[in-house]
């Protein structure tokens, strides 16, 4: 079952790629459509009825050199089903919305076929988002992870008629080469280290990695901590985290349902399935934890100043995102895998609702997307009105503080976003309030998109306006389900993933920890308790045991559900203000963004041009690069190399130029049996002369 | 069948000698024949070579079908493959055809451009055979004077220059090799290279000239092998022929240079310097190791900046070739095999990428980049393969591309971790200079005027480029197809190598306990 939910995506791209001419673009576009429905429904049998016990399905042997082998090979664990549901799940609807939203789409000519194309490329990113997640070794892994990257540069490179769209693309690619090179890096001195690059040796070996001194450039390191440290590059890349981020507001080029589909739900999350896919090695690399924490925490905040000031709506959605994932980065960082991988399944629903939804709008507004031209759309386009309104509940956190019926209740992002700010109240002050400004801000950011869009008066073109649609039913249903998982997705996995450790090892199948006896507190009493005074669990588990490793002295979870009231409260508060002041802002005083834009100048400015990344990046980088490349060519081997070279044969070229010109091309090749016979004697007599 | 390498070395060559002999007329009829004729022999020389592959026994290290007679003045004819020379026969014999194929359209002197294919063909299979110091040295030399011709005669308009630099570069090289085989002639007695792959030559510290040299005679002789093998893979910084002679020679020719030729040089590091001087190579290492990290970020970022499509893949095989170098000297199975696998798949690639660049300049007869732009428009068969072999050379895991890069990165981080930080910037600037010129050459949209009628590619065009897609996506699914042949012989030679050297480590032990 495992093996037809991975590989049917990748049939029907093969289909639908190179098949649509023998039977017909829809009939293509069908197939690929139906076999990732039916990869869905397998994912989610396979989610439900897992049991937690890791499972490894081999396929087909891959590199083997030495003591380096790899296999094409399914690993499932609860962790890679978690990814199944969230991938299959999402792409399924994406492709039924691609089918309205890719109709007519003006950005083509007359009688040009772009649709199966488009159909193809997402399948097959399916296809290489499966292979990532069900790896069983790293290299797997790698494949998976550069197979998405492919995908998404074809995908935001679709328009290619656009140069802006061609640029994106390339940045995308390259900036994710760069991450690509720490992960390498990272999987190079684990084989270094452990002489295996399959995960479930390694994660039994973490204790010995941690152990074990390794030199690497001018001085020896931990080999866990660099190995932690290498691999978290890779997934800063992966997931447009602080520094590696500048190529995700720019893959908004690609065709909306991509970006709800790659740059949303599923591709760029992969930086975060690695962290918590390799807690064991990250369980006992405390330092590089202190680092993932720092970018998480940073990226959520710089993501989300920019995200108030941008007029793009897709921008918007692009850097809360960016920010979001900061989230995640945290929980993980502090050792909450869990509740990372809760708040990866919770995003996915709801950002890709948002991202569909702002598709929606941008279908019934002509391709506008600039929210300035927006305004008063809320009757218009009444379903995905609520959709987005169902998303933007669920993202600013909506739901009611301290009730707790076996579960919190409330939207689905109200439920992980909170488990994030508790455990990162435990772990680190600073992230934790870091993270609850970005919340506020999360909270305006999303606020000012509904107001601008839906309220007020229509601005821009009259024209459009007029003419604005609601969405066909195949773009709208899809808004539907995914509105289904943004309400509840948070109340239903709640436990699973954030109740207590005890369930939550259940859950990942670590169910041969050993716990002391009496310390089994139920989680409902220690939640009603609030601030509980009682010991952390006891709890011993072996690495390599179950989806995720927890180590002994991680007691992050347990204590994340003792954090004071005031804690558990301030990112609802957080959320209001953010309400309020985009209340404010855009349906009380329509004015007033005008003036503060002008009275903070500099400020404004400065985020606005998102912090200056680009222009520094391409100062610094880019035509650093280009510079020295010409340098290199003209100088290094023009004057240089070729010029020595050229002075000690100064003598001789010009010689047989002569000679040569002279001749006429018929004639050469008597020349050339000459050498052949002249090389001939020459090696003859030499040899034979020496041997005497 | 004793004589079956001799059958698939020598079968070009005698369709070159019927060409050359019987073939009259410079009317279409003759040259068609011409055509036909060499297609047949080189198709039919891959058929007989498949047979060598299946008669091979990878477990075996040692020589197969292994040829041995006298010849002229008292020389030795021998020839043998190994797990490592193999595949590089095939790669040869699988090649050509599609190069003939590729030369269909040429129309200046067809019989003696076909001649010239073929006798190179066999001088490059002679190459991979030779178990013999003077026959390899031959077929070595020899293989140079066709590729000459070809962009002498057949070249653009700067081809004297190119085909001179190209031919002195070198030529010089292995005036210095000569004289390394003829020490090593006088040291064991013979030029059996089976022989002489099982002797120990002299490591002991010479004095030259006050100059302390660390491994001896090892160390120069493999310096001298090294002046020849360099400039033929070529390292920086003696690759600066190459660029030259692909921009100035025919399609097929480019694909011939950068597909085989190029691989005489990593051919040669495998079968001479690594096994015959082990404590050469150990001394001589870390400089290899060097220098091809900086070829790899050099030639990468001189790719970036060329406005010529040619030269920019010129220096992207430099790059590539970089990771050979490096894979080889790390010196352990992961390297080797790298470094082989590398070779091979740079052979499909770099091969792909020029007849990419042909078939565009068959139509445009320019490889100026600006020229082009939005050919995706009118090409989308074109974009489609362009793109494909763009991702295996930036290294993209499941094109064979990616293995190489893979295994001679993990390979030399064992060995050297700074190296395997410097070269694996590669992955980037690859990224970099190999999707800039996709962009600029296939996306956009086609505004310029004179490419308003270009056609898209023609059936022969897609069934030459069909063979190389199909191996070049199953070796990288696949590998093991490659190495479980190379393998074993690989095992052995790293095995020996480590022997070798690890004598060098004792023996130095007991020199400082002496002190």
């Amino acid at each position: 079952m495992e093996t037809i939910l991975l590989l049917a995506p990748l049939v029907g791209s093969i289909i639908c790629g190179f098949g649509w001419k023998f039977i017909g673009e829809q009939a293509a576009m069908v197939t690929a459509t139906g076999l990732l429905i039916l990869s869905a429904l397998l994912s989610w049998i396979v989610f439900l009825s897992h049991d937690g016990v890791t499972e490894t399905i081999p396929l087909l042997t891959w590199i083997e050199s030495g003591s380096l082998f790899t296999e094409w090979a399914i690993r499932m664990d609860r962790l890679t089903a978690t990814m199944l549901i969230v991938i299959t799940t999402v792409s399924a609807l994406v492709h039924v919305y691609s089918f309205g939203y890719m109709d007519h789409d003006p950005q083509w000519k007359e009688g040009e076929v772009y649709k199966p194309r488009f159909f193809a490329y997402l399948s097959f990113f399916t296809f290489a988002m499966l292979m990532l997640v069900t790896a069983d070794n790293l290299l797997q892994l790698f494949f998976g992870w550069e197979g998405v990257g492919v995908a998404s540069y074809l995908l935001i490179g679709f328009y290619w008629r656009k140069p802006s769209a061609g640029a994106a693309a390339m940045k995308a690619f390259i900036a994710n080469r760069v991450g690509d090179f720490g992960f390498l890096l990272g999987i190079f001195a684990i084989f270094y280290v452990t002489d295996t690059i399959q995960l479930q040796t390694i994660f039994e070996m973490a204790p010995e990695i941690a152990e074990t001194e390794l030199s690497f450039l001018w001085t020896t390191w931990n080999a866990a901590e660099l190995i932690a440290f290498l691999l978290f590059i890779g997934a800063m890349g992966k997931s447009a985290q602080l520094g590696l981020h500048v190529w995700l507001p720019d893959a908004m080029e690609g065709p909306t349902p991509v970006s709800a589909l790659i740059h949303a739900a599923t591709m760029v999350t992969a930086g975060v399935f690695l962290v918590c896919r390799m807690s064991p090695i990250m369980e006992f690399a405390p330092s590089a934890m202190g680092f993932v924490v720092v970018i998480g925490a940073a990226s959520a905040f710089v993501a989300a100043t920019i995200g108030l000031v941008q007029n793009d709506i897709k921008r918007v959605i692009a850097y809360s995102t960016m920010s979001q994932l900061g989230y995640m980065f945290v929980a993980a960082g502090l050792g909450a895998y869990s509740v990372a991988m809760f708040h990866l399944l919770t995003h996915a629903f709801f950002k890709a609702q948002l991202f569909l939804g702002a598709g929606s709008v941008i279908h019934a507004m002509h391709h506008e997307q600039d929210m300035r031209n927006y305004g008063g759309l809320k009757d218009k386009i009444p379903y995905t009105f609520w959709a987005m309104m169902i998303g933007t509940l669920a993202i600013t956190g909506v739901g009611i503080p301290l009730l707790y019926i076996g579960f919190p209740v409330g939207f689905a992002g109200f439920i992980s976003k909170d488990a994030i700010i508790e455990v990162a109240y435990v772990g680190n002050t600073g992230a934790f309030w870091i993270l609850v400004v970005a919340a506020a801000m999360t909270s305006f950011y999303s606020w000012r998109l509904m107001f601008l869009t839906f309220y007020g008066k229509p601005r821009g073109d009259k024209h459009t306006h007029e003419h604005a649609h609601e969405s066909p039913m195949n773009m709208v249903a899809p808004l539907g389900v995914l509105a289904v998982g943004s309400v509840l997705a948070g109340m239903v996995f709640y436990g699973p993933y954030f109740g207590s450790q005890e369930k939550v090892d259940k859950f990942f199948g670590i169910s041969e920890a050993e716990y002391a006896v009496n310390d089994l507190v139920p989680l409902g009493a220690a939640h009603a308790a609030g601030e509980g005074a009682e010991e952390a669990h006891p709890r011993h588990q072996e690495p390599g045991q179950g989806a995720i490793f927890v180590g002994p002295e991680n007691h992050v979870i347990h204590e994340a559900h003792l954090v004071p009231k005031w804690v558990k409260v301030s990112p609802f508060l957080a959320m209001l203000l953010g309400l309020g002041t985009a209340y404010m802002f855009y349906i009380r005083k329509p004015e007033l963004p005008g003036i503060w834009a002008r009275n903070a100048g500099a400020a404004y400015q400065f985020i606005f041009n998102k912090w200056y990344f680009d222009e520094i990046y391409d100062y610094v980088f880019v035509r650093s690069a280009k510079w020295l490349g010409r340098f290199l060519w003209k100088r290094g081997d023009g004057t240089v190399i070729d010029g020595s070279i050229n002075g000690l044969a100064m003598g001789i070229v010009p010689f047989f130029t002569k000679a040569l010109s002279k001749a006429q091309s018929g004639y050469i090749f008597t020349y050339a049996f000459a050498m052949v016979i002249g090389i001939v004697i020459l090696i003859t007599w030499t040899t034979i002369g020496a041997g005497n | 069948m004793a004589n079956l390498l001799s059958i698939v070395t020598f079968t070009p060559l005698i369709a070159a000698l019927i060409l050359a002999l019987f073939l009259r007329g410079e009317d279409e009829a003759a040259q068609r024949n011409a055509k036909w004729l060499a297609l047949g022999a080189t198709s039919f020389t891959f058929l007989v070579s498949l047979f060598v592959l299946f008669g091979f026994d990878p477990q075996d290290t040692g020589f197969q079908f292994v040829e041995e007679r006298k010849w002229l003045l008292g020389l030795n004819y021998k020839m043998g493959v190994d797990g490592i020379s193999i595949t590089f026969v095939l790669l040869t014999t699988f090649l050509m055809p599609l190069v003939i194929a590729s030369a269909w359209d040429v129309t200046h002197k067809v019989k003696e451009y076909m001649v010239a294919f073929l006798v190179l063909e066999t001088l490059m299979i002679g190459v991979f055979c030779a178990l013999d110091l003077i026959l390899f040295y031959l077929f070595f030399e020899a293989g140079l004077i066709p590729m000459f011709l070809i962009i002498g005669i057949w070249g653009g308009k700067d081809r004297i220059y190119a085909s001179f630099k190209f031919f002195l570069y070198t030529l010089l090289g292995s005036v210095l090799m000569l004289i390394a085989m003829i020490a090593m002639y006088v040291d064991a007695g013979t030029t059996d290279i089976p022989t002489l792959l099982a002797h120990d030559f002299s490591y002991a510290p010479l004095n030259v000239l006050g100059l302390n040299i660390v491994g001896g005679a090892q160390t120069l002789m493999w310096l001298a092998f090294f002046a020849s093998f360099a400039v033929k893979m070529p390292m920086w910084p003696v690759h600066t022929w190459l660029p030259d002679a692909h921009v100035q020679a025919p399609t097929a020719g480019s694909v011939v240079l950068a597909a085989i030729l190029l691989k005489m040089g990593g051919y040669g590091f495998l079968r001479f310097s690594l096994p015959m001087f082990p404590v050469g190579s150990e001394v001589m290492g870390p400089l290899v190791l060097w220098l091809s990290a900086i070829a790899i970020v050099y030639a990468s970022l001189v790719a970036l900046m060329q406005e010529d499509m040619k030269k920019l893949i010129a220096y992207s095989s430099v790059a590539h070739m970089g990771f050979v170098t490096m894979g080889i000297f790390a010196a352990n199975q992961q390297g080797v095999d790298g470094a082989i696998f590398q070779m091979i798949s740079h052979g499909f690639i770099s091969g792909a990428l020029f007849l990419i660049v042909g078939v565009i300049y068959d139509r445009m007869h320019t490889r100026e980049i600006d020229a082009y732009g939005g050919l995706v428009n009118r090409m989308p068969a074109y974009a489609l393969v362009f793109m494909l072999f763009t991702m295996a050379n930036v290294g993209l895991p499941g094109t064979s591309g990616f293995v190489g890069e893979f295994l001679t990165l993990i390979g030399v981080f064992q060995v050297n971790t700074w190296v395997a930080l410097v070269a694996c910037t590669g992955v980037i600037l690859s990224a970099g200079y190999a999707l800039w010129l996709y962009r600029r050459v296939v996306f956009g949209d086609l505004i310029k005027e004179s490419l308003r009628s270009i056609t898209d590619m023609t059936s022969r065009e897609k069934a030459i480029f069909a063979p190389l897609v199909f191996f070049t996506i199953l070796l990288g699914v696949y590998p093991s197809l490659l190495t479980d042949i190379i393998g074993p012989s690989v095992a052995e030679l790293v095995a020996d190598y480590q022997i070798a050297t690890a004598d060098l480590i004792l023996d130095h032990a007991v020199a400082d306990a002496d002190h």
